[in-house]
C-alpha cells in the first residue's frame, strides 16, 4: 500500500518542482538528444512496440477476410476491412456443442462477475473492518491462515469444494461459481481492505465509539463514506480477476453455463472444422475487451490495485 | 462480576459475525481441504473418493509416470527461464523508466497491459502469432531469410519456449512495476553521495540499489513464483499440452486426472507435490518475513 502512494507522491513532486524552477532564473536547459535520451527512449520504444504488436495483429487479422490471411503478411493491415468476423464470433461461431457465438459466454460472465465482485468486496470490506478496529481473540489467526491460503496451489482445494458445493446442492450452478469466487478473493481483499481501514486515523472510530456508534453504523456511516477509492480499487482488481478466470469456471459450471473465457478457448481450439483465424482473433479480442476497457480507463488505479495485492502491509 | 461482564463469547459479538466467512473460509476450505486432499492422495481413490489406504502407491505411480516427469521438467525450465528474464528485463525497464523520462505513463500503460489480459487470450494470440505457416516465421521467410524455422507450436525440442514467450510478454510488465514502485522509495540522497564519489550508475545500481531493495525482490519473488506453479491456462489455450506431451505442467496433470481421467487419487497425489514445492518456496520466506515481528 505504501509503495504506490510514494510512487505517485514522487512524480507530484518533481512536478511541483519543476514547476517553481520555471522562468529565467531555472538551471541551463538539457540539451534533449544526449547519448543517454537516446539510448533511454530508443530502448522504451522498441519495447513500446514489441508489447504492442500482438494486440495490433489481433485487430488486424480480425478485420480481414480468410483469403487475405492465407496470401499475406499477419502484419499487413487489411486491404478490405470487414466485420463479418466480429459478427461470426459474436453469434454464430461453434464450440462443438452449439453454434451461438461468444453472446452466451459474455452473459454467462456478466452474471457470475456481477454477484462475485460484489459479494466478495461486501464480505471482505467488513470483515477488513473487524479486523482493523474490532479485533477479537485469535483474529490473527484466522487472517494469518487466511493469507498463506492465497499461496496454496488451488489445486489442492479444488476437489474439496466440488465435495462442499454438492452437498449444499449447488455444484454446477452459478452461485456455487460465486462462491468460490468469494472465496479466493478473500485472501488478497481482506488485506486490502484491513491495511486500509488500519491507516484511517484512530480517532475517527473512538470518537464514534464514545458517540455510542455501533459495529455497523460505523462502518455504513463513517468508514463506507471514506474510503471509496479503496472500494474501486477492490472492485478493479475483482472485475478483472474474475473476468479472466478460466479454471473455475470450467470446473463448478456446466457447458450452457460456462464463462467467456472457456467458451473461447472451446471456439478457438475447437478440433472440428477449418480454422478460420480472423473469427478467432475477433472473439479473442472480444474477450479481452472488458478488463482492457477497464484498464485503460482507470490507468493508476489499476496499478494501484495490483500494488497492494503484491506489497504486504 | 459475572452479570456485569458478558461472556467472553459474545464480546464484540458483532466482529465475529462479521467475521465468520473468513473463519469458515480458513478452517474449512483452507486448512481442511488442504488437509482432505493431502489425507485421500494416500487411497486408491478412482472416480469417486474412497478410504481405502494404499500407502505411497500413488505417489510411486507419479514419479513413474514419464507425463509427470515432462511436467516437472517444464515447470522447471519455465520457471527458471520466466524468472531469470522477466526480473532482469523487468528491473531494466523500471531502471530506464525512473531516469525522469517524459511519457512515463504512456509507457506503463504499454508495458503492462498485456497483464490485464487473461492467461486464455494470452496463450491463444501467441498460438496465432507462432503459427509456423501463417505467422511471425512466414513474414520472416518472406523477407528474404528463406531457412527460418522457428515453430515452437510443432517441434516438441522447443515448445517450452513458445509458452515461455507468451508468459514473458505476459507478465514482465507487473514486475516493471514492483520494482519501480520499490526504486521510488530509494532515498534520493543515496544517488547522490554516489554520484558525488564519481561511481558509475551501473555500478551503484548492481552494489547499493538492488541490495536496497532485497525486501521488494524476495516478496515479487514469492507472488511471481507462486504463479507460475499453478500454471495452467495458458498452457491449454496455447497448446494443450502439446505436441504430444511436450508442453504439459504439473496443474494441467492434476486436472486431466481429477475431472477427465476419473483417478482421483493421481490428482490428489500430484496437487500434494504442487502444495509442497509452494510450501518450500513460502516457508522460509514467511519465516524471514514474519519471524521476528509479533504481528503478522
Amino acid at each position: 500500500m505504501a509503495n504506490p502512494a510514494t510512487l505517485n507522491t514522487a512524480a507530484a513532486s518533481i512536478d511541483a518542482v519543476g514547476g517553481m524552477l520555471d522562468g529565467p532564473q531555472g538551471p541551463k536547459p538539457r540539451k534533449r538528444f544526449t547519448r543517454n535520451n537516446i539510448i533511454i527512449y530508443g530502448t522504451l520504444i522498441v519495447v513500446a512496440l514489441y508489447y504492442l504488436l500482438p494486440l495490433y495483429v489481433m485487430v488486424v487479422t480480425s478485420l480481414k477476410g480468410m483469403p487475405e490471411i492465407r496470401m499475406g503478411n499477419i502484419f499487413a493491415p487489411p486491404v478490405e476491412i470487414t466485420f463479418e468476423p466480429w459478427v461470426k464470433a459474436w453469434s454464430e461461431a461453434c464450440t462443438g456443442l452449439n453454434c451461438d457465438g461468444l453472446s452466451r459466454g459474455f452473459w454467462n460472465s456478466v452474471q457470475i462477475t456481477v454477484p462475485s465482485v460484489v459479494l466478495s468486496i461486501a464480505i471482505a470490506s467488513v470483515n477488513g473492518y473487524a479486523l482493523a478496529n474490532w479485533r477479537f481473540k485469535g483474529a490473527d489467526l484466522f487472517f494469518a491462515i487466511l493469507i498463506f491460503g492465497a499461496f496454496i496451489p488451488y489445486q489442492v482445494m479444488l476437489y474439496p469444494l466440488v465435495i462442499i458445493l454438492r452437498e449444499l446442492g449447488l455444484y454446477g450452478s452459478l452461485t456455487g461459481l460465486v462462491i468460490v469466487h468469494s472465496i479466493f478473493g478473500m485472501p488478497i481483499l481482506t488485506l486490502l481492505f484491513r491495511n486500509y481501514f488500519t491507516s484511517l486515523p484512530e480517532e475517527l472510530f473512538k470518537a464514534a465509539r464514545v458517540d455510542g456508534a455501533g459495529f455497523w453504523q460505523i462502518y455504513f456511516q463513517i468508514m463506507l463514506p471514506m474510503s471509496l477509492p479503496i472500494f474501486v480499487v477492490a472492485m478493479i482488481l475483482q472485475v478483472t480477476g474474475i473476468w479472466n478466470d478460466f479454471l473455475f469456471g470450467v470446473i463448478y459450471t456446466k457447458p450452457d453455463l460456462y464463462p467467456m473465457t472457456v467458451q473461447l478457448n472451446n471456439i478457438v481450439n475447437s478440433v472440428q472444422g477449418v480454422k478460420e483465424y480472423n473469427v478467432n482473433m475477433a472473439a479473442t479480442l472480444l474477450t479481452g475487451l472488458v478488463p482492457l476497457i477497464i484498464y485503460f480507463v482507470s490507468g493508476k488505479l489499476f496499478v494501484r490495485g495490483i500494488a497492494a495485492g503484491a506489497v504486504k502491509g | 462480576m459475572a452479570a456485569s461482564r458478558p461472556s467472553t463469547l459474545l464480546r464484540n459479538l458483532n466482529a465475529k459475525i462479521a467475521a465468520i466467512p473468513m473463519i469458515l473460509t480458513a478452517l474449512v476450505v483452507f486448512t481442511g481441504g488442504t488437509i482432505w486432499t493431502v489425507a485421500y492422495s494416500f487411497t486408491k481413490s478412482g472416480l469417486l473418493p474412497r478410504w481405502n489406504f494404499v500407502g505411497l502407491d500413488q505417489y510411486e505411480r507419479l514419479w513413474g509416470s514419464r507425463r509427470w516427469m515432462v511436467s516437472i521438467e517444464n515447470l522447471f525450465i519455465y520457471g527458471a527461464c520466466m524468472l531469470v528474464f522477466s526480473f532482469v528485463i523487468g528491473f531494466i525497464l523500471a531502471a530506464l523508466m525512473d531516469q525522469k523520462i517524459r511519457f512515463e505513463n504512456t509507457f506503463r500503460t504499454i508495458i503492462l497491459y498485456p497483464f490485464a489480459l487473461s492467461f486464455i487470450v494470452t496463450g491463444l494470440v501467441w498460438q496465432w502469432l507462432l503459427n509456423p505457416d501463417l505467422g511471425i516465421a512466414s513474414v520472416i521467410r518472406a523477407m528474404g531469410w528463406e531457412s527460418f524455422d522457428f515453430d515452437p507450436l510443432y517441434n516438441a525440442q522447443i515448445a517450452i519456449y513458445g509458452v515461455l514467450i507468451a508468459g514473458l510478454w505476459q507478465g514482465t510488465g507487473l514486475i516493471m512495476v514492483l520494482m519501480l514502485a520499490g526504486l521510488r522509495g530509494i532515498d534520493q540522497d543515496i544517488w547522490k553521495a554516489s554520484r558525488v564519489d564519481g561511481i558509475p550508475a551501473w555500478k551503484t545500481y548492481i552494489f547499493i540499489i538492488i541490495p536496497m531493495m532485497r525486501p521488494i525482490f524476495i516478496t515479487t519473488l514469492v507472488i511471481v513464483a507462486s504463479g507460475i506453479v499453478k500454471v495452467y491456462d495458458l498452457i491449454v489455450a496455447q497448446t494443450g499440452g502439446g505436441p504430444g506431451i511436450a508442453t504439459e505442467m504439473p496443474a494441467k496433470y492434476v486436472y486431466d486426472y481429477m475431472f477427465g481421467g476419473q483417478n482421483l487419487g493421481q490428482g490428489f497425489a500430484a496437487s500434494t507435490m504442487m502444495l509442497l514445492a509452494v510450501l518450500i518456496v513460502v516457508i522460509p520466506w514467511a519465516m524471514l518475513e514474519f519471524g521476528g515481528k509479533k504481528r503478522g
